[in-house]
């Protein structure tokens, strides 16, 4: 589980020239970006910037209007069926009271390399067991993912992302309502998960968690507007292009 | 025991039992996606579309499933185009598209010459179903259950994550129109046993009841699937024995276990002692 991944020849993450509409109304435009194996990268903009539409374009969500995509050099929906990407999502946009155990949700990381009735094997079942191990939440399996408290939720996610073997890990706001511990476990995991050879991209406004997690930064409004390491891109000039001038405390 | 027994000496009690403790299973199965998606209204529009669909089919001397069946995916496309291409939310567009559809059946029972009668199709006919209705209601029932039972993993995932589906290359369009026309065969077989208007509650109630009885989707639908074949036969009884409309007895029997369930039910029950602890 915990094995390295064979990296690819290229970048993991290659996007040129994206653009991405609905209906008329631009979302993303000429965005750019390489990201390699390995690497904890934040997603900074604010809302409406295109962070999500970004997301979307990489889960096969929205299709480009103009543009590629290539994960692990394929396209989106080749990378899919490799279950290259896991997509963890805000703990907000689940429903709570769904009547599911934590293992439950865990199994359906697994789901993409099972047939099509989706029975577990034996290998199915050691995977979300060591996954669910790392993220801490093994002697809670069995309860309601509602019985959870949100940190502990969001580690459930993780640990379905895990499960997969997914090596493009995308993050939505994974700080959010997060305890102390649950913080230190994800730091902990994405660091983990870097020297595997997983590629995490973040996407937050929370500027003080990028510094301390990430060692690449992309900042976006409505296209790509720097990218690189986080040190070089954190510039009054560039976090001034991202929030319009609005720079938020850090 | 007479209570019991009597009404089983009538050929039409016992289809009607059958035939509704079918439906009733397979309405049963389906309520829990419909709870657990949040297309109680969507059951409601498919449903009352159907109508016009069984009035022109029953016309040409097909099938009424094959028409009704058009007819409930018919509704849910216009709903779809309707939503995509105006700013009206939808829910407004479902009430809008429905009673459209629902309207033009009027119009057409009315205006058509068959033998069909309007109140057979809006209130159900469980007792004087013919052999060749229920012929059509086994076959949808053993199709639907085959694709809900085949599917019951990646639909489960459909209702909880769609977006985790869509990652992991699932195709949630097709699950999606799968479970709209699932929706649409289901109601053309809940509109023998309960006709157009209540065919809602059955997709509707038993998911509902099941949902405050248990966290575990297994579980669930085991119990959504007792609760409503149970409602079925009991409701079925009670209206031979109080000679009162059947459709109106099963559902009356499903709100009633709903209640139950409501006020007693171990965790989420209004009454019940752990209430507190519930998350």
């Amino acid at each position: 589980m915990s094995g390295r991944l064979i990296p690819p020849a290229g970048p993991r993450i290659e996007v040129e020239q994206l653009c991405v509409d609905y209906n008329g109304t631009v979302a993303l435009y000429d965005a750019d970006l390489s990201l390699p194996p390995g690497c904890i990268c934040g997603l900074v903009g604010m809302n409406g910037a295109g962070k999500t539409t970004l997301f979307k374009a990489l889960t096969g969500f929205v299709r480009p209007s103009h543009g590629r995509i290539r994960i692990n050099g394929q396209t989106v929906l080749a990378a899919q069926r490799d279950q290259a990407v896991a997509y963890v999502p805000q703990s907000e946009g689940i429903d709570c009271n769904f009547p599911i155990s934590v293992w439950d949700v865990v199994m359906m990381g697994r789901y993409g390399s099972m047939s099509v009735l989706r029975w577990p094997r034996q290998s199915d079942r050691v995977a979300v067991r060591d996954a669910l191990e790392r993220v801490d939440l093994l002697p809670l399996a069995q309860r309601p993912i509602g019985a959870l408290s949100g940190g502990q939720r969001k580690r459930a996610f993780l640990a379905r992302a895990i499960a997969q073997r997914a090596s493009v890990l995308l993050l939505d706001e994974p700080f959010n309502g997060v305890d102390v511990r649950t913080e230190q476990l994800m730091a902990k995991l994405f660091l983990q998960f870097c020297q595997e050879g997983r590629t995490i991209l973040i996407s937050t406004h929370d500027l003080g968690h990028i510094r301390e997690f990430c060692d690449l930064v992309v900042l976006i409004n409505r296209t790509v507007l720097a990218y690189g390491e986080t040190s070089a891109v954190f510039t009054p000039e560039n976090l001034a292009r991202t929030f319009g001038g609005m720079v938020p405390k850090p | 025991m007479t209570w019991l027994l009597e009404p089983l000496s009538h050929a039409f009690m016992v289809k009607a039992l059958l035939v509704s403790a079918l439906v009733g299973g397979v309405c049963g199965l389906l309520s829990c996606y419909m709870t657990l998606k949040g297309w109680a209204l969507m059951g409601d529009a498919v449903s009352h579309a159907v109508m016009p669909g069984v009035v022109v089919a029953y016309a040409l001397g097909l099938p009424f499933s094959l028409g009704a069946f058009v007819f409930g995916v018919g509704s849910v496309a216009a709903i779809g185009f309707v939503k995509q291409k105006s700013r009206i939310k939808e829910d407004t567009v479902i009430g809008l598209v429905f009673t459209g559809f629902f309207a033009l059946g009027l119009v057409l029972v009315s205006k058509v010459r068959s033998n069909i009668d309007l109140t057979h199709i809006l209130f159900g006919n469980v007792l004087g179903i013919s052999s060749s209705d229920i012929q059509q209601t086994l076959l949808i029932s053993a199709l639907v259950v085959a694709l809900l039972l085949v599917f019951r993993r990646d639909l489960l995932l459909f209702c909880f994550d769609p977006t985790h589906a869509r990652s992991i290359g699932i195709n949630t369009g097709l699950l999606h129109y799968m479970l709209l026309s699932v929706l649409s065969l289901t109601a053309v077989a809940g509109l023998q046993t309960v006709g157009v208007i209540l065919v809602v509650a059955m997709l509707v109630t038993p998911g509902a009841t099941a949902y405050l009885l248990t966290d575990r989707f297994d579980r669930m639908t085991l119990l959504a699937i007792a609760s409503s074949v149970l409602s079925s036969l009991i409701g079925v009884y009670v209206s031979y024995w109080s000679d009162s409309s059947t459709a109106g007895c099963i559902v009356l029997v499903q709100t009633g276990l709903f209640l139950l369930a409501f006020l007693l039910a171990p965790r989420y029950g209004i009454l019940s002692s752990q209430r507190s602890q519930a998350p």
